[in-house]
């Protein structure tokens, strides 16, 4: 007898559809030819102090439990840094839960906070885990499409049309994955007053915040009037000190929040890896200046792009922030399917097509510039070369 | 810091071009301040970093700690100049501590180094003593390091 996929998994499970991504990983791997532009992550290992602290980590032992809210010394080293950095003070003993990963706060979050039905708002194209997070939490995804012609940044009124009385959060990612766009304080501070308005908590996942370039500034929306008491402000440090794998994020939120995902987090997680904790601690301790050498490296290798898409005739924004630049192929007739495929096909590069990220990414492309300028450049030429054949 | 610079440094070889084009700047722009840089002396030269152990594994190197006696008027210049003119010294220091200059020397063995210590270096006037330290493998060099570190596997798409 062979499972029946139907009357035995959870329908819940059965609404999510495949991730985009995957489907593309498939093409992608086993072959080595491969120049790829096609990953969400920094090229760059942490830095060595990272990983000798958790080295020296292990070799005292420390290989315990932590607190379910996670060390107190790395949520003490976060409420320093959160208030130097996003001018926000949250109590480390109370307001700040260390997740595996910021895609645990995430999920924490919509548990924590979505009764069947209720509706949370977030704009798209944007990373893969939110509309399914919702869907998880038993909540209704409402995407706000973002528009080329506003760089894909998100504008209040958009925002505005969307609520409902249902409405219970919006989700924020600024910078963004996949396009790098940014956010006007103006917009910013207009949406902060909606969600006071209409009494909607904010989910602002900033964990690209420390990769800006050209003097970019940021804010978190948790600074405007009356939004610190609903805002999950989520962070972490996979991208800004290059510590993917240790999967270190934190969730930054009123006491009453906070406890109610932790209450989750304690059952199903207990509390983040302590080697990773360690060196989460390291990073903010001293990491700084290594951050800002990797960010130098990516805002050279954004000005590689910008010139190569500029020189190739290939329309794509100046993004403001994170490390991807999302080129405009739609003179080219083709979806940002059969672009990625093809690209792949005749040109051996690894691009993800526009539309893994939400149907308004469609007829654009997802080009992480984390990686070497060699392979930059040898990209460029090709994706340049590619473009020019097929452009009509 | 000089962004420029620090490309430089990482890559000498790259070309005006391309270095103009991570910082976003013109080719031009970029060749008019290196050759200003050149010129003014803040870039001395360019040189090609090699593994000396592949390129020559026979080649010796040492360090060697010299005390000498500080001379009226001048200090250490006068003899720590001479020194440092030797062309087989790579590099030479004043140093604090408990000695004065750290000369650091190639030969082609171990006995033309030896040969510089005991006939040369320590027969000059002025020296009080040297003590001689040979090096026996190299772990990182010009800020490289010698054995690389396995590729990281990073999978080739990832949201």
């Amino acid at each position: 007898m062979s499972l029946d996929p139907q009357r035995h998994l959870a329908q819940q499970i059965q609404k999510i559809p495949r991730s985009g991504i995957r489907d593309f990983f498939e093409l992608v791997i086993g072959r080595d030819d491969v120049i790829s532009l096609g990953v969400g992550e920094p090229d760059f290992s942490s830095p060595w102090h990272i990983r000798e602290a958790a080295i020296y980590s292990l070799e005292r032992g420390e290989t315990s439990y932590t607190s379910n809210l996670g060390l107190l010394s790395l949520r003490e080293a976060i409420a320093a840094y959160v208030s130097e950095t996003f001018a926000l003070q949250y109590d480390a003993k109370s307001e700040i839960l260390i997740t595996v990963g910021v895609s645990e706060a995430i999920d924490l979050a919509f548990r924590a906070l979505l009764n069947p039905g209720d509706e949370v708002i977030y704009h798209e194209p944007c990373y893969v885990s939110y509309s399914p997070s919702i869907v998880l939490a038993y909540g209704v995804p409402v995407a706000v499409a973002t528009k080329p012609e506003n760089d894909f940044s998100l504008k209040a009124a958009d925002v505005a049309a969307a609520i409902t009385p249902k409405t219970r959060a919006i989700m924020l990612n600024f910078p963004t994955n996949p396009t790098g766009a940014v956010i006007d304080r103006a917009e910013l501070e207009a949406i902060a007053k909606l969600a006071v308005e209409h009494d909607i908590v904010v989910l602002s996942d900033e964990i690209y915040s420390e990769l800006r370039y050209e003097g970019t500034d940021h804010n978190s929306i948790a600074t405007f009037p009356g939004m610190k008491d609903r805002t999950i402000f989520l962070h972490g440090f996979s991208k800004a000190f290059a510590m993917t794998g240790f999967r270190i994020g934190y969730a930054c939120a009123p006491q009453a929040l906070t406890e109610a995902m932790m209450k989750i987090h304690q059952y199903s997680m207990l509390c983040a890896p302590i080697t990773s904790q360690v060196a989460a601690v390291e990073a903010l301790r001293h990491g700084a200046g290594p951050a800002e050498e990797m960010r130098q490296a990516y805002a050279n290798r954004r000005n590689l792009l910008m010139t190569r898409f500029a020189e190739a005739g290939i329309p794509c924004f100046a993004p403001g922030g994170a490390f991807y630049a999302f080129p405009d192929i739609r003179a080219t007739g083709m979806t940002s399917q059969d672009f990625a495929r093809r690209l792949l096909d005749e040109e051996s590069v690894a691009c993800v097509p526009g539309d893994a990220f939400g149907p308004s990414g469609e007829g654009f492309l997802r080009c992480c510039y984390a990686a070497s300028t060699e392979s930059l450049r040898e990209a460029m030429v090709r994706i340049g070369r590619f473009y020019q054949k097929h452009v009509s | 810091m000089n962004q420029l610079l620090e490309l430089l440094q990482k890559n000498a070889r790259q070309t005006d071009a391309e270095i103009a084009e991570l910082l976003g700047r013109e080719a031009t722009e970029v060749s008019a301040e290196l050759e200003a840089l050149e010129k003014d002396g803040t870039i001395m030269g360019y040189t090609a970093i090699l593994d000396q152990e592949r390129y020559a594994p026979t080649k010796a190197t040492a360090m060697i700690e010299v005390r000498l006696t500080p001379e009226r008027g001048g200090g250490f210049d006068r003899l720590a100049n001479r020194i440092a003119a030797f062309p087989q010294v790579k590099s030479c220091f004043l140093m604090s501590g408990s000695y004065d200059l750290l000369v650091i020397v190639d030969g082609e063995d171990i006995r033309e180094i030896a040969r510089f210590v005991s006939e040369t270096l320590s027969t000059m006037n002025g020296i009080l003593s040297t003590a001689t330290h040979f090096q026996l493998k190299t772990y990182k060099a010009n800020g490289l390091l010698q054995s690389v570190p396995g590729e990281s596997q990073r999978l080739p798409v990832t949201p």
